[in-house]
């Protein structure tokens, strides 16, 4: 069996996982991102960097914190018919809230009201129609980066003109969501195929509350309303290993604010004790099985 | 635990002993982000800068 596992560089989670494999016996191929160099009219007997064709892998686990490299990398890796975790469909979906938000609408799982808009004057618009405050994001990008909460008309209107001068193309996209008056905290759950594994609190007295930005983790129990939306969150993007951000309405309900593809999870086996790598690892290694019988099937039909 | 001084400001940094080719440490010192481009010999180099892209 060979796993290769694509990625920046080693962070803890990496770390934590290429462990993992070992203790199942594997050893898998670490293929660093700045490495690639595909050859896009090939196919997969092309060789990765690690001198191993590409379709000789069982599994290639896609780590990359680079999201554009990650992205290509599985669209490319999935064209060939590499198996790959995550799957091109479910990474582009979730790194793409707009794309995000329409899946989950496709699929009436609960999440705050959102709407896009692409000048000045439609996005004021917009966040008017939602009301002030609203929530002013970049459609991509991650750890909180460029969330802007908008409080007022003079607000908007700064932080539209920053963005229209200051920002590349990409971020003369608006995406603009419904504040949710949470309390001061979030929900961080781990989905991993079909089970929602474990999740966390997130607190913090700002309302971002990524621990990324210095949001406290401690254990959140899975309850089935929660576990229920996450599957069903993760079903729409695709599913996979997936991170899903819920917050906690005033009313008593839970809605998904966004999904991660390539999720962090250093601080979350601890408070959760539940060995988040492993578990990763175990459900990787099933799905190989799973790959290969469909193969199977394939070639005998 | 191996050491090496560190790239920016030559202060001495422990390897731990389970370190990993392309690892990312931090240098107790000037707090820099270190990638360890070598194991043998250890070989650190600054990490890349945070890009725009990159996150979860």
């Amino acid at each position: 069996m060979r796993v290769a596992i694509l990625l920046t560089h080693i962070r803890p989670e990496e770390k934590l996982l290429i462990n993992a494999f070992e203790a199942h016996g594997i050893t898998p191929d670490i293929i660093l991102d700045r490495d690639f160099n595909f050859d896009l009219l090939g196919d997969a007997t092309q060789f990765s960097p690690s001198g191993v064709a590409w379709g000789n892998y069982d599994l290639v686990l896609e780590r990359c914190v680079s999201t554009s490299r990650g992205l290509y990398a599985l669209a490319i890796l999935n064209q060939w018919g590499v198996h790959t975790l995550n799957s091109y469909h479910t990474a582009s979906v979730c790194a793409d809230k707009i794309m995000t938000t329409l899946a989950l609408a496709c699929a009436n799982v609960p999440q705050p009201r959102a709407r896009v808009a692409f000048d000045e004057a439609h996005t004021l618009d917009a966040i008017e129609e939602l009301t002030y405050p609203a929530v002013l994001k970049p459609a991509t990008g991650s750890w909180g980066r460029l969330v802007a909460r908008v409080n007022d008309r003079d607000s908007a209107e700064a932080l539209l003109e920053h963005r229209q001068v200051l920002g590349d193309y990409n971020y003369h996209t608006y995406y603009v969501q419904e504040f949710v008056q949470k309390p001061s905290r979030d929900i961080r759950a781990f989905v991993v195929g079909d089970r929602t594994i474990c999740a966390i609190y997130r607190t913090s007295p700002h309302w971002i509350t990524n621990t990324a930005r210095g949001g406290q983790a401690t254990n959140c129990p899975i309850t089935p309303e929660l576990s229920d939306l996450c599957l069903a969150a993760s079903r729409a993007v695709g599913g996979g290993i997936l991170a899903m951000d819920v917050f906690e309405t005033p009313e008593g309900g839970l809605v998904i604010n966004e999904i991660n593809h390539t999720m962090e999870f250093k601080n979350s086996s601890a408070p959760t004790g539940v060995n988040i790598a492993d578990e990763v690892v175990a459900y990787a290694l099933s799905t190989i099985t799973e790959s290969s019988i469909a193969s199977l099937e394939g070639a005998l039909a | 635990m191996n050491t090496t001084s560190c790239p920016v400001c030559e202060a001495s940094v422990s390897i731990p002993a389970d370190a990993m080719q392309n690892e990312l440490i931090a240098c107790a010192d000037c707090g820099s982000e270190l990638e360890i481009i070598s194991l043998s010999p250890i070989q650190l180099d600054l990490a890349p800068d945070v890009e725009e892209d990159w996150g979860e």
